[in-house]
C-alpha cells in the first residue's frame, strides 16, 4: 500500500492547482453541484408548477420535459448537449459550462416533481380557504401554498443536492477538473495505487454526502412537527 | 448553422448494428445486475433488521457508503483498484472473464443493492409487527417467518419502487462505458469519433433509453392502478 501518493496530491484532491492554476477537485465539484441546484430549483419550480396546472396547454410541455428528462441517462444528456451546443452557437463551449447546464436540466426534472408533490400534499383546505378570502388563484399560490409547500420540501431539496453532488462525477467524462478527474490524473501519472486513490476519493463524496444527508434528516424531523394536517 | 445532418449514417448498415450491439451489451449488463442486486440487497436487508448487533453494523455502514458516493467512483475503483482487496484466485478468476464486464456488474451490484436494500427495509416496517410476531408465536423460525410471512407481503407493496431502481440500472449502467464495456453509450461515443455525426448517435441511443423507461413506467402505472388497490393498509 502507498498511501504517500494519496498524502502527496491530498491538496489537489482538494482544490486542485487553485492558488496558481486554475480551480479544480473537491472544490469544483461542490461549486458545480451549488450552481446546479441553484438553477434547477427556478427550473423545476417552473416546470413543477406548469406540471400541476389546470391548463393543458401548460401541462403538457412540462410533462414532456419532465418524462423526457427522468427516462435518460445522466451521461446521455451531457454527451448530448456537449455536441448539440457547438452546432447551436457555432462555437466550442467550455467544458465546465456545457456540464453545468446539463446538470441544471436534469436536475430541474426531478426538482419539479418533488414540487409537484410537496404542493398536491398540502391539504385542500389551504387553498380553498385563501381563494374564499378573496385572493386570486395566483396570489393564494405565492402568498399560501408556495411558502408552505417550500418549507416542506427543504429535506427532499437537500436529497436531491446529495445526488447532484455524486453526478458532478460525470462531468469528467467530458474533461471538466474535477475531483474524479483529480483522481484519474493523479492515478494516471503514478500508476501505483489505484485502490487507495479511488478509495480516497470515495471517502471524500462519502463525507460530503453522508453529512448533507445526516442534515436533512435532522430538518425533515423538526420540519414534521409544524406540518399542516389534513386531519 | 451549417450542420448536415446524417441520419441514415447513423440507422443503417455498420453503425445502426452497432447501435443494436451496444443495446444488446445495455440490456445484458442491466439484467445480470438487477438479478444479482435483488439477491445481495434483501440479504442486506435482512442482516439489518436481525437482533445480530454485528450484522446490523455491517449492513448500515455498507448502504450508507455505497449510497453516499457516486457510482462512477465505485467503477473505477472496482475495475482500477479491486485487485489489492480481493484474494489472489478471485483476481486470476476475474481475469479470465470479460474483466470490464464484470468489473461493471460488480459495482452496478454493490451500487444498486444498497437502494434495494432501502427499499426493501422501508417494505418490511410497512408490514405490521404483529404479522411477524403471530407467525412467530406459530412455531416458524425467525428466517422461515420472514421468507413465508412477511417478505411476500413486502414485495407486493415495494413493487413499483424497486422497478424504477430497476430503471436506474439500465440508466446508470450508461456509465460503464468509462471502463470500456461496449454498451449503448459506448457504441454512441465510437461512431461519433468515426463520423463526427455525434449529434445524431446520441439522439438516437437517448430515444432508445428513453423508449425502454417509458414503456417500463407505463407498465408500473398499470400495476399500481390495478394491483395495489387490493392491498390493505
Amino acid at each position: 500500500m502507498h498511501w504517500d501518493v494519496v498524502w502527496n496530491n491530498f491538496e489537489y484532491f482538494l482544490i486542485g492547482a487553485f492558488p496558481e492554476g486554475p480551480l479544480g477537485g473537491l472544490a469544483m465539484s461542490i461549486l458545480l453541484a451549488l450552481g446546479g441546484i441553484f438553477g434547477a430549483f427556478w427550473l423545476g419550480l417552473a416546470a413543477g408548477l406548469m406540471r400541476i396546472s389546470k391548463r393543458r396547454m401548460v401541462r403538457l410541455p412540462a410533462i414532456i420535459y419532465i418524462e423526457i428528462i427522468r427516462g435518460t441517462p445522466l451521461l446521455m444528456l451531457i454527451f448530448w448537449f456537449y455536441f448539440l451546443a457547438p452546432i447551436l452557437l457555432g462555437q466550442a463551449m467550455p467544458e465546465a459550462q456545457c456540464a453545468l447546464v446539463a446538470l441544471i436540466i436534469f436536475t430541474g426534472a426531478y426538482i419539479a416533481e418533488i414540487v409537484r408533490a410537496g404542493v398536491e400534499a398540502l391539504p385542500k383546505g389551504q387553498m380553498e380557504a385563501a381563494r374564499g378570502t378573496g385572493l386570486s388563484r395566483f396570489q393564494a399560490q405565492v402568498y399560501i401554498i408556495l411558502p408552505q409547500a417550500l418549507f416542506n420540501m427543504i429535506p427532499s431539496f437537500v436529497n436531491q443536492f446529495v445526488s447532484l453532488t455524486k453526478d458532478t462525477s460525470l462531468a469528467f467524462i467530458i474533461g471538466v477538473n474535477e475531483l474524479t478527474k483529480a483522481a484519474t490524473q493523479v492515478n494516471n501519472r503514478t500508476l501505483t495505487s489505484p485502490t487507495e486513490i479511488f478509495i480516497t476519493i470515495a471517502v471524500l463524496y462519502f463525507i460530503v454526502c453522508y453529512l448533507l444527508t445526516e442534515f436533512s434528516r435532522k430538518l425533515e424531523k423538526r420540519i414534521n412537527r409544524y406540518q399542516a394536517r389534513t386531519r | 448553422m451549417n450542420y448536415q445532418f446524417n441520419w441514415k449514417l447513423v440507422l443503417t448498415g455498420e453503425y445502426g448494428q452497432w447501435i443494436l450491439q451496444g443495446l444488446w451489451i445495455t440490456l445484458e449488463i442491466s439484467f445480470v445486475s438487477i438479478v444479482l442486486s435483488m439477491l445481495l440487497g434483501t440479504i442486506i436487508a435482512v442482516f439489518r433488521l436481525s437482533r445480530v448487533k454485528p450484522l446490523v453494523w455491517f449492513s448500515a455502514t455498507f448502504t450508507e457508503f455505497f449510497r453516499n458516493t457516486p457510482l462512477l467512483v465505485q467503477i473505477f475503483f472496482w475495475y482500477f483498484g479491486s485487485y489489492a482487496i480481493l484474494p489472489d484466485a478471485v483476481n486470476k478468476w476475474l481475469y479470465k472473464q470479460d474483466f470490464e464486464f464484470a468489473a461493471g456488474v460488480i459495482s452496478l451490484t454493490v451500487y444498486t443493492s444498497a437502494f434495494i436494500a432501502e427499499e426493501i427495509r422501508s417494505g418490511i416496517f410497512s408490514i405490521p409487527k404483529n404479522q411477524l410476531e403471530a407467525s412467530r408465536a406459530c412455531g416458524l423460525s425467525f428466517l422461515q417467518a420472514m421468507s413465508f410471512v412477511v417478505l411476500p407481503q413486502a414485495f407486493r407493496i415495494i413493487i413499483p419502487p424497486l422497478i424504477s431502481q430497476f430503471l436506474n440500472v439500465i440508466k446508470n449502467s450508461s456509465l460503464v462505458m468509462t471502463i470500456g464495456v461496449m454498451d449503448l453509450t459506448y457504441m454512441a461515443r465510437q461512431i461519433e469519433s468515426y463520423t463526427f455525426h455525434g449529434f445524431e448517435a446520441f439522439t438516437v441511443s437517448t430515444l432508445i433509453y428513453l423508449v425502454i423507461s417509458l414503456i417500463v413506467s407505463l407498465l408500473v402505472n398499470q400495476y399500481n392502478k390495478h394491483f395495489l388497490r387490493f392491498i390493505p393498509h
